[in-house]
């Protein structure tokens, strides 16, 4: 192996931070699909209030990778002018909205990760990256409890909500590992003290969800036998493209549009 | 999703399945608790939770309380005469009879 050029260094170290980014600017972009749709208006707010602080996220983390990228992007170039190959979110996000059970299933995932993430972020040797997680600790913390609090009611609820939330579980199951899979420019950024290796944070993300279900009184779902792997590399699923379409469009037909 | 199986159907659940919560809002230490509005939420906990999002997101407050409104009892808008006007009259519920001597301060 040899070493790594500046050139592979600024690569990786983009990569990484864009991998982080486009997580939350995907999820972010779902979860404002369920206003005016949650079963009450009160969890419309919540839903978006969710989406807003992931946004936020995404775009100090874009604005970081367009920094460290240094081809003059800022992060509306990032998050209006890629297109699917060039978005580094793990599919899990990307997924269409589904029933509510769904969103408390992929929710309570996603933000257990990301929390598990963030509070070893704070100790970044990239000092933006480590400013980012420390404000975001406290947003999805609560993230992931709104989300425990919902699989718990659900799954301890009636017998057809107890149904529905083990469903859903078994419907997200597949997109779960990616979470926690290692790629080149995690393993990169967690050599150097900038990143968290993924991997690392499995077991920690898997205990606490499996507390919630306990609590839930539901079973862990099977494991899938097909998982999703390589959104980091840009593969995607077709649900990707046209989130993309529908987010991109105003930009893309006005380029330059402000308020 | 249109139907509604999420809704816990507790007892004085409105139409769509939950119940009505008022929102206290304490601003800062020191200060009371002010009612600041309401919100539907299936139980306590998520009350407090919707309270948060829609009451507090912008630092408004320190302390939150929520209470089913079925629990809160309330005069009634046409007892007003007979709950609060009879104040009026009674001057000797009121300290307006006393001298305050010239060097106290503050009062």
């Amino acid at each position: 192996m040899s070493t790594p050029t500046t050139t592979d260094t600024t690569l990786l170290h983009t990569a990484y931070v864009l991998g982080l980014g486009d997580d939350a600017l995907v999820y972010s972009h779902r979860l404002g699909e369920w206003l005016t749709r949650a079963p009450q208006i009160e969890e419309d707010m919540a839903l978006g209030n969710v989406g807003l602080d992931l946004l936020g996220q995404a775009r100090s983390l874009l604005t970081h990778a367009g920094e460290l990228e240094g081809r003059g992007r800022d992060e509306d170039a990032l998050a209006y002018l890629r297109d699917e190959r060039s978005f580094r979110n793990v599919q899990l996000v990307e997924q269409p909205r589904g029933d509510f059970a769904d969103e408390m299933a992929r929710m309570l995932w996603f933000a257990s990760y990301q929390l598990a993430l963030y509070v070893r972020l704070v100790d970044s040797a990239d000092e933006v990256l480590a400013g980012v997680a420390g404000k975001a600790v406290k947003e999805v913390a609560y993230h992931r409890d709104h989300a425990a609090q919902w699989v718990v009611r659900l799954g301890d609820g009636t017998p057809e909500s107890h149904e529905r939330m083990a469903a859903a579980l078994q419907r997200v199951a597949p997109y779960v590992a990616e979470l926690t899979s290692d790629d080149e420019a995690s393993v990169w950024a967690a050599e150097r003290g900038i990143g968290v290796l993924p991997s690392s944070v499995e077991d920690e993300v898997h205990e606490y969800v499996a507390s919630v279900l306990a609590q839930a009184t539901l079973e862990e779902p099977e494991p899938a036998r097909w998982h999703a792997r390589d959104g980091r590399r840009g593969i995607h699923s077709e649900a990707l493209g046209y989130l993309l379409a529908e987010m991109q469009h105003i930009h893309r037909s006005h380029p330059g549009a402000a308020w | 999703m249109s139907d509604d199986t999420t809704a816990a159907h507790a007892p004085g659940a409105n139409a769509q399945g939950w119940p009505l919560f008022e929102v206290f809002v304490r601003a800062k230490r020191g200060l009371s608790h002010v009612h600041a509005g309401s919100v539907h939420a299936p139980d306590a906990t998520m009350a407090l939770r919707n309270a948060r999002d829609l009451y507090t997101r912008r630092q408004e407050g320190v302390s939150l309380w929520v209470v089913r409104s079925d629990d809160i009892t309330a005069s009634s808008p046409t007892e007003r005469d007979s709950f609060f006007d009879p104040a009026a009259d009674k001057v000797y519920r009121h300290p307006t009879f006393y001298d305050v001597p010239e060097d106290v301060e503050y009062l």
